[in-house]
């Protein structure tokens, strides 16, 4: 039953992988390529920024480091949209409807999607993509099933930085999560704008909302509207708790994904209206830092904090950087600083 | 009755192979159609690629089904259709067979399958979202039992349960959850005012749905299941229909003995399980199968042939006529070990139904219960590959003799003919331009009208019945109502699945996978892909199951997918290595077009492919670049795995340390 494999198949030939490793352009490369924005570069850039070899770690610093602001002239000009919700409240639909109303409009888009993945074995499932309806002729579609990261709802590192870095090519970039309650907050960390995707008649949403284990999202999406009156009545449910929390800025829309479709077009203009009314750089710019401490401690533990003085000290001094580096440089700025202790 | 399920290539193939088959004495006929016409597609559609005539006939319009069913009497005929998401279609077609041959449509007698939910279970072969199905489902009811009073609508099948994995208690709980919401939609349906005699049909409607059963090769556990099922749907009757008459509450059923447990390695073993199997729903006659239809010998290797058809059926003769099977009355009557064994079952198929019951029904619950299925399977799976459970000649008593019976040029199958796909596009374009086009159009408008109106008193079956009058093609049928009901994907079962239990193998094949991941930097990532028609996911799910038990991520989308979607999804997805399942005798075609697409995107990694391959066709996948080929034969998924593994790092090594999918 063993037969062997096939030669002289190879994306790279290995002479031409060698020289670009001398070389040590790929990073480099797919970098420039991007901020070009050629969309075609972003699977063999994602494939990098997954890697953990050591070549292929140094590359991804080179490619961050061409998609810095400080490279880039400011932040990269794409919208980072995170979208999170329980499983069944009808988020692959809703991506599926939002991928059209975008793609109508001219919009290039990269979908991350994150599942859970099987903890015992380290292996997933990735499915997710299957329930996204697009064409696959469409050059300006990228959809990436990314494993989790350690926690429910949790972000892998290379989701963090593949946002980071897509920005600078495509218009959109979704990241989808699964989960409810502490799901968002690490998405909050990375994207620009934040959606919760709510089915009628579960109150879930709504508990966390009033007892404050969840922070408040940018837009709430309460699916299904075709159910009519429940929906209704969830969307009613939650304005009404938002009131009660003293927060006026998120917008609660109720969305049918169903044919005719009804909300979407509203959806889409919440979601840009919320970036227009955000300071951009500023949530990027704490991304970064966030992303570095991230990065750090899972490197380092807590022992690296400690050379540094502790957690807030470190946090102090990511804030004295300069702005517009990368969060990997930032994180090179840690580990200089530790070993100087 | 005796059938053997048949038709391929062409109607007026298909039609001489009828002619032949009752003249040797066969009493029914038995229709298997194409992939394309079972989900609703014309030879011409990208999505038909491969697979025209390949599974069964192709049917496009009536001009096919009265070249099918040219010379035979329909008004004498018993005609059985394997036909679910377009059998309200089909059934159109045959009614203007039969006035072609001038027999009024309530003459006519036979089955459609009908039976969608176990589609989105098992088989594959849905056109519509469950919803619209159901609603299909429950006009053709409606319509039939006014109209066409001796065809039996639907034949609901745990057959393709079993094939899928299911234990007995599952197959009977999952017939029955099924059973009943084909039944509350029919009462639905009934219902709807104007309904003078809504009881009364209801009455008719029990006592015409019958089963399709499988039968495994553990005959005497297989048989208590149907007695058990026969009590449960008495019940069933009685209590939640109302129904009295004995005679409609008899459990009817006709039954295809197990393919799952046919094997590739050693098929003529394959003769005796079909007569053991046999056994299983003729032996006790208080639960005798009223038709029987016996698989080919070797149907685990591809297209039977005439020859061995006329084996299967001199099978059922030989039981029926030279045996004394049918002398007696029940032979299990009073039976101690017969009586435990059904009331066994029996506990079980009732919890189980509660479940289903608490999903809120078994439309609602087919993504439970395709997980379930996937589970069970995995399981079985398992316990072959640990030796626990025994399959002469595959994992025990394998050293073998070379058989005369596959060795000639064809090894012993049948081939259609490439051409035949080919000539099928040319003559429906053909059809379509020689018709009368206003007509057409007209009755497609009126079809898509009856169908936006979600609780129309209109039955769909009219409007249904007038396209194909008209001249309408099977593809244009299926599209206008796509366009109405919209489109669908069913659950895979394969992100549900529980993991397996760590023993040795998979615990090694743990380890390999994480060597493998240090070497490539990241987790390798597998695409698990089943390009065209072909519904037949089982291999394709396992595969997926256990790659992810073993730590790979895999990339699945569950079946019906272009090349060029497999493309994209490789392409963006970054995987190391892309897995590709065909069952339908299809890969011949289908392989090479996706590797065309793999190149035309840039994505230049190893392609493995499984199903059912003969082994001469491995030869000429292997020369289109396929690494590997996996056939029934390598029933060890574990091995499968490792295998890819292997390949995967293979390629790694001669790349360099950091290969990465596609630049």
């Amino acid at each position: 039953m063993s037969d062997s494999p096939s030669t002289g198949s190879g994306e790279r030939s290995p002479a031409e992988n060698e020289d670009q490793q001398r070389e040590g352009s790929v990073g480099v490369t797919l970098g420039k390529r991007l901020r070009e924005r050629d969309l075609s570069a972003a699977p063999a850039t994602l494939n990098l920024l997954e890697s953990s070899t050591p070549a292929d770690r140094e590359q991804t610093a080179k490619l961050l480091r061409e998609l810095s602001p400080a490279a880039l002239g400011g932040e990269a000009p794409g919208h980072i949209v995170g979208v999170t919700g329980p499983p069944g409240a009808g988020k692959s639909t809703l991506l599926s409807a939002l991928l059209h109303s975008w793609r109508a409009g001219g919009k290039s888009v990269a979908m991350l999607a994150v599942d859970p993945s099987s903890k015992r074995s380290g292996g997933s499932l990735l499915g997710d993509r299957a329930r996204i309806d697009f064409d696959p002729a469409d050059r300006a579609v990228l959809i990436r099933s990314t494993a989790a990261g350690e926690r429910l709802g949790g972000l892998a590192p290379a989701t963090r930085i593949a946002a980071q870095a897509l920005a600078a090519a495509f218009d959109v970039v979704v990241i989808e999560t699964v989960g409810v309650g502490q799901a968002e907050t690490e998405v909050a960390d990375v994207a620009d704008t934040v959606a919760v995707v709510v089915q009628p008649g579960s109150g879930d949403v709504l508990q966390f909302l009033k007892s404050g284990i969840m922070e408040t999202p940018d837009v709430l999406v309460v699916t299904k509207a075709d159910l009519g009156q429940i929906a209704l009545a969830t969307r009613r449910d939650l304005s009404a708790a938002l009131r009660s929390l003293g927060t006026k800025a998120t917008c609660v829309l109720a969305v049918s994904s169903l044919s005719p479709p009804q909300g979407v077009d509203e959806l889409v203009g919440a979601l840009e209206e919320h970036r227009a009314s955000t300071d951009v750089s500023a949530r990027r710019l704490r991304a970064r830092r966030s992303g570095a401490l991230l990065d750090f401690v899972a490197e380092h533990g807590e022992r690296g904090l400690r050379a540094l003085g502790g957690r807030h000290a470190t946090e102090r001094l990511l804030e004295q950087q300069d702005p517009t580096l990368d969060a990997q440089a930032l994180v090179d700025v840690l580990e200089t600083a530790m070993a100087k202790t | 009755m005796m059938r053997t399920y048949a038709g391929h290539s062409t109607a007026k193939a298909s039609n001489e192979l009828y002619r032949g088959n009752l003249a040797k004495g066969q009493t029914g006929l038995s229709v298997a159609f194409d992939l394309p016409t079972q989900t609703g597609y014309d030879p011409d559609d990208e999505l038909a690629r491969g697979e025209v005539g390949k599974v069964g006939v192709p049917v496009v319009h009536r001009g096919d089904m009265a070249a099918l069913m040219d010379g035979i009497p329909l008004g004498e005929m018993n005609t059985s259709m394997t036909i679910n998401a377009t059998a309200a279609w089909l059934l159109a077609l045959y009614i203007v067979a039969a006035e072609d041959q001038g027999v009024e449509q309530s003459k006519l007698q036979g089955t459609t399958q009908n039976d969608i939910i176990k589609e989105f279970l098992a088989r594959g072969t849905y056109a519509f979202p469950p919803a619209p199905s159901m609603r299909l489902i429950a006009d053709m009811i409606a319509y039939t039992v006014e109209h066409v009073p001796k065809w039996n609508p639907i034949n609901i099948c745990s057959y393709h349960l079993q094939e899928a994995g299911a234990t007995p208690v599952q197959e009977i709980a999952y017939a029955m959850s099924n059973a009943i919401a084909v039944l509350d939609a029919a009462r639905a349906r009934l219902n709807t005012p104007p309904a003078p005699r809504a009881d009364e049909l209801m009455a008719d409607v029990f006592g015409r749905i019958s089963f399709f059963v499988n039968a495994g090769v553990r005959f005497v556990e297989e048989h208590a299941k149907l007695r058990a099922m026969g009590i449960l749907w008495e019940e069933l009757g009685r209590e939640r229909y109302g129904v009295s008459d004995e005679r409609r509450l008899r459990f009817r059923y006709g039954v295809q003995v197990n393919s799952l447990g046919l094997t590739e390695a050693q098929p003529e073993n394959n003769v005796q399980r079909i007569v053991l199997e046999a056994l299983a729903v003729t032996l006790g006659r208080d639960a005798r199968a009223r038709a029987i239809q016996l698989p080919a010998w070797n149907e685990a290797l591809g297209l039977p042939r005439p020859w061995d058809q006329q084996w299967s059926l001199r099978i059922q003769q030989v039981l029926a006529y030279e045996t004394d099977i049918l002398e007696y009355p029940d032979i299990f009557e009073g039976s101690k070990v017969m009586d435990g064994l059904v009331a066994e079952l029996l506990e079980g198929a009732r919890e189980e139904m509660a479940v289903v019951s608490e999903h809120g029904g078994a439309v609602q619950a087919v993504p439970y219960m395709k997980a379930a299925l996937v589970d069970s399977h995995r399981a079985r799976i398992q316990r072959i590959e640990s030796g626990e459970q025994i399959v002469v000649g595959q994992n025990r008593f394998t050293e073998t003799e070379v058989s005369p019976l596959t060795d000639d040029a064809e090894g012993g199958i049948l081939v259609v003919d490439a051409a035949v796909e080919a000539e099928q596009i040319e003559a429906v374009r053909k059809w379509r331009a020689e018709r009368d086009q206003q007509a057409v159009d007209a009755a497609l408008a009126e079809l898509a009208r009856v169908a936006a109106e979600e609780h129309s008193q209109e039955n769909l079956m009219v409007p249904t019945i007038a396209a194909a009058r008209a001249g309408a093609t099977t593809g244009e049928w299926a599209h206008t109502l796509r366009e109405v009901f919209g489109s669908y994907r069913a659950p895979t079962g394969v992100g549900e699945a529980s993991a397996a239990p760590a023993d040795n193998e998979l615990s090694q094949l743990r380890e390999e996978v994480a060597g493998l991941a240090e070497k490539l930097g990241r987790r390798p990532k597998i695409l698990v892909g089943k390009p065209g028609l072909d519904g037949h996911s089982n291999g394709a799910e396992q595969i997926a199951v256990r790659a992810r038990d073993a730590g790979m991520d895999v990339v699945y989308e569950g079946i019906r997918l272009t090349p060029a979607q497999i493309a994209a999804s490789a392409l963006q997805e970054g995987v190391h290595v892309i897995g590709l399942s065909i069952l339908s005798g299809s890969h011949r075609e289908l392989i090479p077009a996706v590797i065309g697409a793999l190149h035309d995107a840039k994505v230049d990694v190893p392609v493995v492919v499984g199903g059912i391959i003969p082994e001469q066709d491995v030869a000429q996948l292997k020369q289109a670049g396929v690494a590997a080929v996996y056939t029934p034969k390598d029933f060890d998924i574990s091995r499968i795995v490792h295998d890819i593994v292997g390949i995967v790092g293979a390629e790694c090594n001669g790349h360099g340390p950091s290969s990465n999918g596609s630049a």
